[in-house]
């Protein structure tokens, strides 16, 4: 069964679902794979001919594939520049892919946790995305399209070199692992530059919320691995996970620190960020990020029960500008955007609970809930 | 093999690098190395090293194909782009790019997964090699028969391909 584009886009994926797991501090995990062709032109190289006769090789086999149940498939230039956009800004596709066009496609489940882009930069970019720290079954995801793929597509693939790809900064295993983490407490600690310097020492690579050359808003930040070659896909994720169990430990640690030493600054932004959010008629795609940042803060931090937390992952997303476009139909003025995003978020916080009205001096309040993270 | 440089000494560090689309190299001695400063082969210029060397010590060079037989892809494509033009450029361009992909990662050999396909084939050559070596050392030790029995099993899985 195919899907259209709006099925895709009216809901958001399972990974945003209450029943994922969401954790305080990752908030998804992304597995990609890139594989070409062999000895066919990469996609960067290849004419807009050839392109469109690889494409016309490699979607039928995609479409195929038993995990693609349900599944959304569409060549790039029949979506609208703000479908695209929507998929960026889920991490379904990459900015480049949105430039593309004619002999360029993307293939997702219905459930938005795998997608195919095809003729990226290279033939192939498979990716599956989970919810919370899950880099090991995100990666097994994704290696069971690749292997089923295989079966029918021929791989450029070197016995010494591995999987070969447009970018020799790929080559090998074409895997790029990341997980996607929320670090306010080393951000409001001043930390966080060292903590980045330290983690890009080690080899690997940390970035904004889209990718490459971003800004890091919203405390959130990208963490994977910058190499491909010369480790099994199982010891780069294993890497990587040792190194985000220590931005977790550092990230906790940071947070504890702050409550007992600034338990009333921390309550202050908590209650700024909410009074803000649940009252302002107009607001900025930056500021919607900062605050609800800080009031995803405040729940880890017991102020608000646990439950609270897929409330704003889902709006951290419902509140960027393609996803606002996309919702009013018609083309909006970046202020009349700002008035959409403050009434969705007015909306949606209708029935979040109140902060606490007490100051509290020094001891983290007891949730129930928050003792099972 | 010499150094380019004194030559006298045997070589020790081997550079190669793309100048102007053409490869360069050069190979040195434990001592020449240090004295042109060449401690990190990705951090230094060979070109600066190979003017410095002046007229007299002209270094031979050994030109790599310029063009991708498959997909028409050139050096001076590479250079501007960083990318390759399609999968067989690695085998066209692997002079330069071995150098290039060494300094990238942290190895350069790849250990991880391989497609299944290619994975039987891996095991069938890996089987011949091993074969091979057995059939060499019977026939050492004039174990015809044994040699023979190889021989055999060399032939069958070469009949497979």
């Amino acid at each position: 069964m195919t899907m259209k584009i709006a099925n895709i886009l009216a809901s958001p994926g399972d990974w945003l679902s209450p029943e994922a797991g969401h954790h305080p501090v990752v908030i998804s995990s992304r597995v990609r794979l890139a594989r070409n062709l062999a000895k066919v032109p990469f996609p960067g190289w290849a004419k807009k001919s050839e392109r469109i006769r690889i494409l016309d090789e490699i979607k039928p086999e995609v479409d195929a594939l038993v995990e693609m149940q349900n599944v959304f498939s569409e060549q790039l230039n029949e979506l609208s520049a703000t479908e695209k956009q929507v998929l960026v800004e889920r991490h379904l596709i990459s900015r480049e892919h949105a430039a593309k066009g004619m002999g360029s496609g993307v293939v997702i489940n219905g459930a938005q946790t795998l997608s195919i882009m095809i003729n990226e930069e290279d033939h192939l970019r498979m990716q599956a995305i989970t919810c919370g720290l899950e880099l090991a079954k995100t990666y097994q995801m994704i290696d069971g399209v690749d292997t089923e793929l295989e079966a029918h597509l021929d791989f450029a693939f070197d016995p010494d070199l591995g999987y070969l790809t447009a970018c020799p900064t790929n080559v090998g295993t074409g895997m790029r692992a990341s997980a996607m983490v929320h670090l306010p407490g080393l951000v409001l600690s001043e930390q966080i530059n060292q903590v980045v310097n330290s983690v890009n020492k080690i080899g690997l690579a940390v970035r904004g919320l889209y990718g490459e050359g971003t800004e890091a808003m919203g405390n959130l930040f990208q963490v994977s691995n910058q190499t491909t070659l010369g480790e099994k896909e199982e010891q780069i994720i294993d890497r990587l996970n040792k190194v985000i169990d220590t931005l977790i430990q550092r990230e906790n640690q940071a947070r504890e620190n702050l409550l007992e030493t600034k338990e009333t600054m921390l309550m202050d932004q908590v209650g700024r960020a909410y009074g803000v959010l649940t009252h302002a008629y107009s607001v900025s795609s930056k500021e919607a990020l900062n605050l609800l940042s800080i009031l995803r803060l405040g729940i880890d931090l017991g102020f608000f029960p646990d439950g609270c937390r897929v409330l704003v992952n889902q709006l951290l997303m419902d509140t960027q500008p393609a996803h606002l476009q996309h919702l009013s139909k018609q083309k909006l003025a970046p202020e009349e955007r700002d008035h959409l995003r403050a009434d969705i978020v007015r909306e949606k916080l209708k029935n979040f609970p109140n902060p606490p009205t007490n100051r509290r001096s020094g001891k983290k309040a007891v949730d129930p809930a928050s003792e099972s993270q | 093999m010499t150094c380019d440089v004194c030559k006298t000494n045997p070589a020790t560090v081997y550079l190669t690098q793309i100048v102007d689309g053409n490869m360069k190299k050069i190979n040195l001695c434990e001592s020449c190395s240090k004295e042109k400063g060449v401690s990190d082969p990705t951090g230094f210029a060979l070109a600066d090293l190979l003017l410095g060397l002046g007229e007299s010590h002209q270094v031979e060079t050994t030109p790599v194909a310029e063009q991708c037989p498959v997909c028409g892809f050139t050096q001076a494509d590479l250079k501007k782009t960083g990318r390759l033009g399609c999968s067989e450029c690695y085998q066209t361009f692997s002079e330069g790019l071995a150098s290039l992909i060494k300094a990238m990662h942290k190895g350069t050999r790849h250990t991880g997964k391989i497609p299944a396909r290619l994975y039987r084939n891996l095991a069938r050559s890996d089987r011949l090699h091993e074969l091979r070596e057995h059939l060499e050392e019977a026939v050492q030790k004039e174990d015809y028969e044994s040699a023979a029995s190889i021989r055999d099993e060399i032939r069958q899985l070469e009949a497979e391909e």
